[in-house]
């Protein structure tokens, strides 16, 4: 029979590195396992925080519209008619004032955005890109509030003097689009709030759109200017198939600022609960009628409608991601089957 | 150790310097009457030390403010009915009056030189006169040039006594107008532009060609705003300034109305101004903070004995001697935890 070489426990000489690994750990790696644990839980109830606050805004709302959905129900959403007098609500022309001065804004916003983020990467001379970057960077830093007072003390007197008459003698003239410019020329109304939410919303686009074109790898660009393309194909079939999540993502970014932008809308729409299809005609945005009358709503029935207002304002803005999330989606996927 | 001695010298300071201000007392509401509140605070600040914050947020704000018991008065150019007080548990006291006038933005139109009367305003605010060429305007001003631009109504957003008053005068005056719109601090308004507060009518009657809006007299006179005559119910035209509102208000009877609710629209007299109002100011009758309120009791009687004349020169009126001894005696109501008259 051989004899085992058997020390018990200690079946071979123990080397360095057994010892370490059953010896108590130094002060040092001590520390790092409870740091570790109270980091993960920290940031994890952080992010239930979030997720609560959430729930619990969403309920709030809910529970503060009730009154409202059980008097008006879903006819609250398509009635136009807001008569504090006789208690008569309904949410139509709030919800087609935000809705279309933030159609207006992007449409105005995006393309020039889009230009002003191709010329920031592409076209422009060195020299001026950090400049002009940072100038549109401080159109975003300026209050919401300043953007009211300028729209209303500088902007709209230009526009009711000089742009509102000349829109009348062109757009008005042509048969089925003069109702859009009907009316007196007021220098205020959905189209001044439309362009005013527009020259707040360009920033924000602008710079995700040029951070997503900055990019775009140069060898792709490169290579396809050396086949022969000129800087617009180059834009058109280089750089925006690969950006296009970035600027969606930054259109919805603008999207939602329009959607939710209060004080600036409120200077310059006018506050009237009417329906008119003319964009010279004063409106109302879901956040200005709450901003105007939420502090002196009297009686129940009034102040749970305009709570119910706030609620439709936060499901416009969710729909509104969901969309936006469907549509990266779509675009993720048909990536997939073509690649 | 300099800059962290520093620090506690800033801290030490700006606790010290809070508690100086603890002797303010907020009210909110009317815009109607914040000129001259604002002008009595300052004169009693320099008089006693005590500061006034008055937020200028509206009657409906002031009401429902002061029922939330968020500030220590309400102000309400909209008395409120004897029923709401008692429910509520509130009491209201006038402490000054002034009018409402008309203001346009015309070409060539110079203040005083308009005249209205008040089924025109309805009509006009109804949507039924929509240029100002139109014949029923140029009726009332002969030899006046009058261009065809359109009327932009203006109107306010948000819930204001104001409000209240021009249209308690035109459902008066115009039983269509009673109807369709009714009074009260917000309304369905036919059409038109709101503005937020006397201010943002002001705002928009100045900018916009052809506006007619409606703000009490002394923004329009701040502002430099073009105001309008009106024809009284006596059939006279007469110009916005004390002696007309003092006319008005000199047929109130304060002694008999419940809960000294007085509406001073549509007074008889040859000089009286149509649309004058009185402001009133909404208090606990318990008092949970018996020294705010007492604070607040002391500015009023204050400035019941002081302020006239410089609520006059912005063209308010003051409340008459015997009206101030009927407010005196209402404050008796107004007790603390224990029952007792908290001045």
């Amino acid at each position: 029979m051989t004899a085992v070489l058997d020390n018990g426990p200690f079946t071979v000489a123990p080397d360095r590195a057994t010892v370490l690994e059953h010896a108590p750990p130094p002060p040092m790696l001590r520390n790092n396992a409870l740091m570790d644990a109270i980091f993960r839980n920290v940031t994890r109830f952080f992010a239930f925080l979030v997720f609560s606050l959430l729930a619990g805004i969403l309920l709030s709302l809910l529970a503060g519209a009730v009154p409202s959905m059980r008097q008006f129900g879903l006819p609250f959403l398509w009635h136009a008619e807001w008569d504090p007098v006789k208690e008569q609500f309904g949410a139509l022309v709030p919800i087609v004032g935000t809705l279309g001065t933030s159609f207006i804004a992007l449409l105005i916003a995006i393309p020039v955005s889009f230009g002003i983020a191709v010329f920031l990467t592409e076209l422009s001379p060195v020299w001026l890109r950090r400049p002009l970057g940072t100038a549109i960077e401080m159109l975003a830093a300026i209050p919401s509030i300043i953007y009211g007072m300028w729209g209303l003390f500088v902007f709209a007197p230009v526009f009711q003097l000089y742009v509102q008459p000349l829109l009348k003698k062109t757009i008005g003239q042509v048969p089925y689009l003069s109702g859009i410019v009907a009316g007196p020329p007021m220098g205020i109304g959905m189209l001044t709030a439309g362009i005013i939410l527009a020259i707040m919303v360009i920033p924000f686009i602008t710079a995700v759109m040029r951070d997503v074109f900055e990019i775009v790898p140069a060898m792709l660009k490169e290579s396809a200017y050396g086949l022969g393309s000129t800087t617009w194909e180059v834009v058109r079939h280089v750089v925006l198939p690969y950006a296009k999540v970035g600027v969606i993502g930054g259109i919805m970014l603008g999207l939602g600022r329009a959607l939710g932008e209060t004080m600036a809308v409120t200077f310059v729409i006018g506050n009237a609960h009417q329906l008119s299809a003319s964009l010279f005609a004063p409106g109302n945005s879901i956040a200005s009628a709450l901003a105007n009358e939420f502090t002196e709503a009297v009686g129940d029935l009034y102040t749970s409608s305009l709570i119910e207002l706030g609620l439709i304002l936060f499901l416009i803005t969710t729909i509104v991601l969901a969309c936006s999330k469907l549509l990266l989606l779509q675009l993720a996927k048909r990536e997939g089957t073509n690649a | 150790m300099r800059i962290k001695h520093a620090f506690a010298c800033a801290a030490l300071a700006a606790t010290t310097a809070t508690s100086a201000f603890a002797t303010d007392i907020t009210g909110a509401g009317a815009t109607f009457p914040y000129p001259v509140y604002a002008k009595w605070a300052q004169a009693y600040k320099q008089a006693t030390g005590v500061g006034m914050n008055y937020q200028s947020i509206g009657s409906g704000g002031g009401i429902k403010q002061i029922q939330a018991k968020t500030v220590d008065f309400g102000a309400s150019d909209m008395p409120l009915a004897p029923e709401d007080l008692r429910k509520s548990g509130l009491m209201q006291f006038p402490a000054i009056m002034g009018g409402v006038v008309p203001v346009v933005k015309l070409e060539g139109i110079q203040p005083g030189q308009l005249r209205f009367t008040g089924p025109l305003l309805a009509d006009i605010y109804l949507g039924k006169v929509t240029k100002w060429n139109d014949e029923r305007i140029a009726k009332l001003n002969a030899g006046v040039k009058l261009p065809a631009t359109d009327i932009t109504v203006v109107h306010r957003s948000d819930g204001s006594g104001t409000s209240f008053l021009w249209t308690n005068y035109l459902s008066q005056v115009s039983q269509e107008f009673k109807s369709k719109v009714g009074e009260g601090t917000s309304v369905n308004w036919p059409g038109g532009v709101g503005g937020k507060g006397n201010e943002g009518v002001a705002s928009y009657t100045q900018k916009i060609d052809g506006a007619l809006g409606y703000v009490e007299y002394a923004y329009a006179k701040q502002n430099k705003l073009t105001y309008a005559l009106m024809q009284n119910r006596n059939g006279r035209f007469v110009a916005p300034t004390d002696e007309t509102f003092a006319a008005a208000a000199a047929n109130a009877d304060w002694k008999n109305a419940p809960g000294m609710r007085v509406i001073l629209t549509n007074q008889p007299g040859d000089k009286a101004w149509p649309i004058t109002g009185a402001s009133y100011i909404l208090l606990h009758t318990q008092a949970e903070k018996p020294d705010a309120t007492r604070q607040v009791l002391r500015f009023y009687d204050w400035a019941f004995a002081n302020g006239g004349k410089m609520a006059e020169t912005l063209d308010y009126v003051p409340m008459p001697d015997t009206v101030v001894q009927a407010i005196h005696a209402s404050w008796k109501q107004i007790t603390d935890a224990s029952g007792k008259p908290v001045l």
